[in-house]
């Protein structure tokens, strides 16, 4: 049962009954909730409460293996996920993976534009360069590489190559970036700079945020989702769950008596 | 400790014995071959003659070397939509399931065909086949030839880029997704890229297993011993007219013989290290 | 939702173009494959009659019985005994050549990695691996032909198979020995064992499985060569177990048979059999290896 405290007025995205299963095992079960536009809004809990499975439900990447099957609903903006081309759902949902993934064949500046590249639009060299810079400026990268813009980037540090994992996602302007614990694989300076930046990219949208560092939900997060075995627990004004949470399980997380 | 010593001696010369044999090999090649290069000179390697008449003896490497290329790129260019479907198929599309599997034993048991069979099998099925559907003549030539040995080699182009392909981080496809590509679109702009040099590397060698064929070339290819015409002309290559003239060849035949089975050795050789290099420079 | 479809779409065509490929992928894979069906098929129906007792024991008739045979419309006598004979004499002889070389290169690389004159070996003889059969035969005619037995023999044959498997056997064992864990070496050595004993009691044991996997397939690879015997052995019309003098062997036979219209009729059951033996080392080495992933 979940306890939701948060009532979300015209939410951005929204959850009915969500359920996804690998081979008939339930690894998310009967999710419901509403997500606010331009928050940040953390998905955590112990390993294997199944955080990111439902993250990478919302942009459907689940299709890509067979073996996984998801029930209810999912809705950005009002308009049904599934039933959607996943192809131009995912122009509206950027994801950011755990580890840095810059594509090593191209340069920094094709890595940033790749989503047009690869779903084929059209676009002047004025208007790609525009989206670059952009892009590049919003997760204060530009400054860094714009005498580099050709290079590949395997040259840049981890936290540089996630950023630019980031600016890839921004490209499209989608309306929700996705993240999968995307500061786990970075030192503390890195992932100190992409918390920052997570904080200003709010204004333009709206970010969901799996990660397995309480500390983290609790420094940037507007509103925070507690998942325990594949139930949603607890959600509300991250604030109000620290420290007060409603559900027992929430508060033995949070004191750490479990993962 | 010195019955380990011994081994460890035993061991050494045993592997000497390796380098022994290419160097022999190469040492008797060259000197078999020297009384024709003697005779015809460096021009032995263009001179298109071949002509065995007692007196008049006048040979050259040409037309094999010709017959050769012709029937290897040929074959390579046949076999190439073949085989990259197929590494597509099994390395990219079903990789990992049963049909994946059962196919890719069928390809594997191309690579345990002898030879023979596939001559007979291209003389008797696939040459009748070619005349029927419009082929002059009697359906020998560099492309019969080139099309029985895009078959042959096509295990070996299919399974190193199958490897390849199958290796690209699954990370980077799920990043390709997440903006929206199709699946196509993944395959041209992030598998195949990042498999390049391992496909690149996959056909070299099988263009390597082309250059050396002997039996099914020469049941297929027409056994003439002039410059080909034409793609669809007959001719010979270096592994055929050694095959077709060694019978009771001697003296100046027999040198030039060798000396096209030197030319040959280098060849593939040269195209062997070459391929290996580039899996080399991938790793 | 946003203005983000104000680009022009081209989704539907991408999935289109995404739908067609994957037929392509799939037709062009099903063509791939469907030598080995008609190959396998073809050989079967026109060789399966001619395979009898007698096929195995019989030597190959001459032409001439061959010629009335045909005429009569009966069905041509003999077998291939010679043959089968000859393959077994010289893979014997091959293999005996081979494979203690092999191994012992084998094991020499494995024990020394990353030197220099093992990484040399290595290499040679990988590239020694892409010689053409023919070329073997070319060499073993000059070494073996020319200056040991004084003519076409059994032994040339068997040396020029025996330089084709030896790189397979060195590979395979070099690669099966790098899988058993160091543990299990240092753990012998630990005891006191001297070197060659770790070897022949611990090392090769626990890598059978995959030495007899490379020798298989070495195997089943020379069984179906033609082009070195037609330099070496040169073939004969009776069973011969003197090394030193020619011998025949079934693709020689085949071979043999092709280029006679009398004989034409034995090709079918002489290919039947020989494919019949090689795929079947070919599923059994891979059986073996299976098991032991």
């Amino acid at each position: 049962m979940t306890n939701t405290i948060a009532e979300v007025k015209k939410p951005i995205l929204s959850l009915k009954d969500l359920s996804i299963a690998y081979d008939k095992n339930y690894a998310v079960k009967n999710v419901s909730v509403e997500i606010k536009k331009n928050t940040v809004t953390a998905i955590m809990g112990p390993s294997g409460c199944g955080k990111s499975t439902l993250l990478r439900a919302l942009n459907r990447m689940h299709e890509l293996y067979e073996n996984i099957s998801t029930e209810g609903e999912a809705f950005l903006n009002g308009n049904n996920i599934y039933d959607m081309s996943p192809i131009k759902l995912r122009r509206h949902m950027g994801m950011v993976f755990q580890r840095p993934n810059p594509f090593p064949t191209m340069s920094i500046y094709d890595n940033v534009i790749a989503g047009y590249k690869l779903n084929g639009i059209r676009t002047k060299k004025k208007e790609r360069d525009e989206i670059v810079e952009r892009s590049l400026r919003d997760v204060a990268l530009w400054d860094e590489v714009k005498d580099s813009l050709f290079k590949k980037g395997t040259f840049l540090s981890g936290g540089q190559q996630q950023r630019l994992c980031i600016a890839r996602a921004l490209a499209f302007s989608p309306e929700v970036i996705l993240m999968d614990e995307p500061t786990s694989a970075l030192d503390p300076v890195a992932t100190s700079k992409v918390e920052d930046l997570l904080v200003k990219l709010k204004e333009n949208y709206t970010i969901v945020l799996v990660t397995h560092n309480m500390s983290q939900a609790a420094r940037i997060s507007d509103y925070s989702l507690f998942m325990y075995l594949g139930e949603l627990v607890e959600y509300g004004k991250t604030k109000n769950m620290f420290t007060n949470p409603i559900d027992p399980r929430t508060e033995e997380y949070l004191t750490g008596k479990f993962g | 400790m010195n019955s380990d010593k011994i081994t460890k001696t035993v061991l050494f010369s045993v592997s000497i014995l390796i380098l022994m044999l290419a160097a022999g090999m190469l040492y008797s090649l060259v000197g078999g071959a020297i009384p024709a290069f003697k005779e015809f000179g460096l021009k032995f390697i263009f001179s298109g003659e071949w002509n065995p008449t007692e007196g008049e003896e006048k040979y050259g490497a040409l037309p094999f070397i010709v017959g050769t290329l012709m029937t290897s790129f040929g074959a390579l260019i046949l076999c190439l939509p073949l085989s990259f479907s197929t590494s597509l198929f099994l390395g990219e599309y079903f990789r990992g399931t049963r049909v994946a599997r059962i196919l890719g034993l069928l390809v594997d048991l191309l690579a345990g065909i002898p030879s023979i069979v596939y001559g007979l099998w291209g003389f008797y099925v696939l040459r009748p086949a070619l005349i029927e559907i419009g082929f002059g003549g009697r359906g020998f030539g560099i492309f019969t030839a080139a099309l029985i040995l895009a078959v042959m080699i096509i295990p070996y182009a299919t399974s190193l880029s199958n490897e390849i392909i199958s290796m690209v981080p699954n990370d980077l496809k799920e990043a390709a997704y997440s903006l929206g590509a199709t699946r196509l679109e993944v395959i041209t702009s992030v598998t195949i890229p990042n498999a390049r040099s391992g496909i690149v590397a996959g056909y070299i060698l099988a263009f390597g297993r082309a250059l050396g064929e002997t039996m099914a070339v020469t049941m297929l290819i027409g056994n003439t011993n002039q410059i080909p015409t034409s793609f669809f002309g007959t001719g010979n290559t270096m592994a055929s007219v050694i095959a077709n003239q060694f019978g009771e060849a001697d003296g100046l035949k027999l040198s030039s013989l060798i000396a096209i089975g030197l030319l040959l050795f280098l060849i593939t050789g040269i195209i062997n290290a070459a391929g290996k290099l580039i899996i080399k420079k991938m790793n | 939702m946003k203005s983000t479809f104000a680009w022009k779409d081209h989704t539907s065509r991408r999935l289109l173009k995404d739908k067609a490929v994957l037929v392509g992928v799939v037709v062009l894979s099903l063509i791939t494959i469907s030598p080995i069906v008609l190959i396998i098929s073809k050989l079967v129906a026109e060789g399966y009659q001619q395979i009898s007792l007698d096929f195995l024991i019989k030597n190959t008739p001459d032409t001439f019985e061959a010629m009335t045979a045909v005429a009569n419309g009966e069905k041509i006598p003999g077998g291939i005994a010679n043959g089968i004979v000859g393959t077994l004499l010289m893979v014997t002889l091959a293999s005996a050549i081979a494979i203690p070389i092999g191994v012992l290169t084998g094991i020499y690389l494995y024990e020394n990695q990353g030197k220099f004159m093992a990484n040399l070996t290595r290499n040679i003889s990988d590239i020694l691996q892409g010689v053409p059969s023919i070329v073997l035969g070319l060499i073993s005619y000059l070494w073996v032909v020319k200056h040991i037995t004084n003519g076409f023999s059994a032994l040339a044959g068997s040396v020029s198979l025996a330089i084709m498997m030896l790189p397979m056997i060195v590979r395979s064992t070099e690669e099966t020995l790098k899988m058993i864990p160091q543990t299990l070496k240092e753990a012998a050595l630990a005891l006191g064992v001297p070197y060659h004993k770790v070897i022949l009691k611990v090392l090769v044991p626990t890598g059978f499985s995959g030495l007899s996997t490379g020798i298989l397939l070495g195997i089943s690879r020379i069984l179906g060569e033609t082009a070195p015997l037609l330099l070496t052995a040169l073939g004969s019309s009776i069973i011969n177990l003197d090394i030193t003098q020619p011998t025949s062997a079934v693709p020689l036979l085949i071979w043999e048979f092709y280029n006679d219209p009398n004989m034409i009729g034995l090709i079918w059951s002489s290919s039947l059999l020989l494919m019949a033996i090689v795929l079947i080392l070919n599923i059994v080495s891979k059986q073996i290896a299976g098991k032991r992933n």
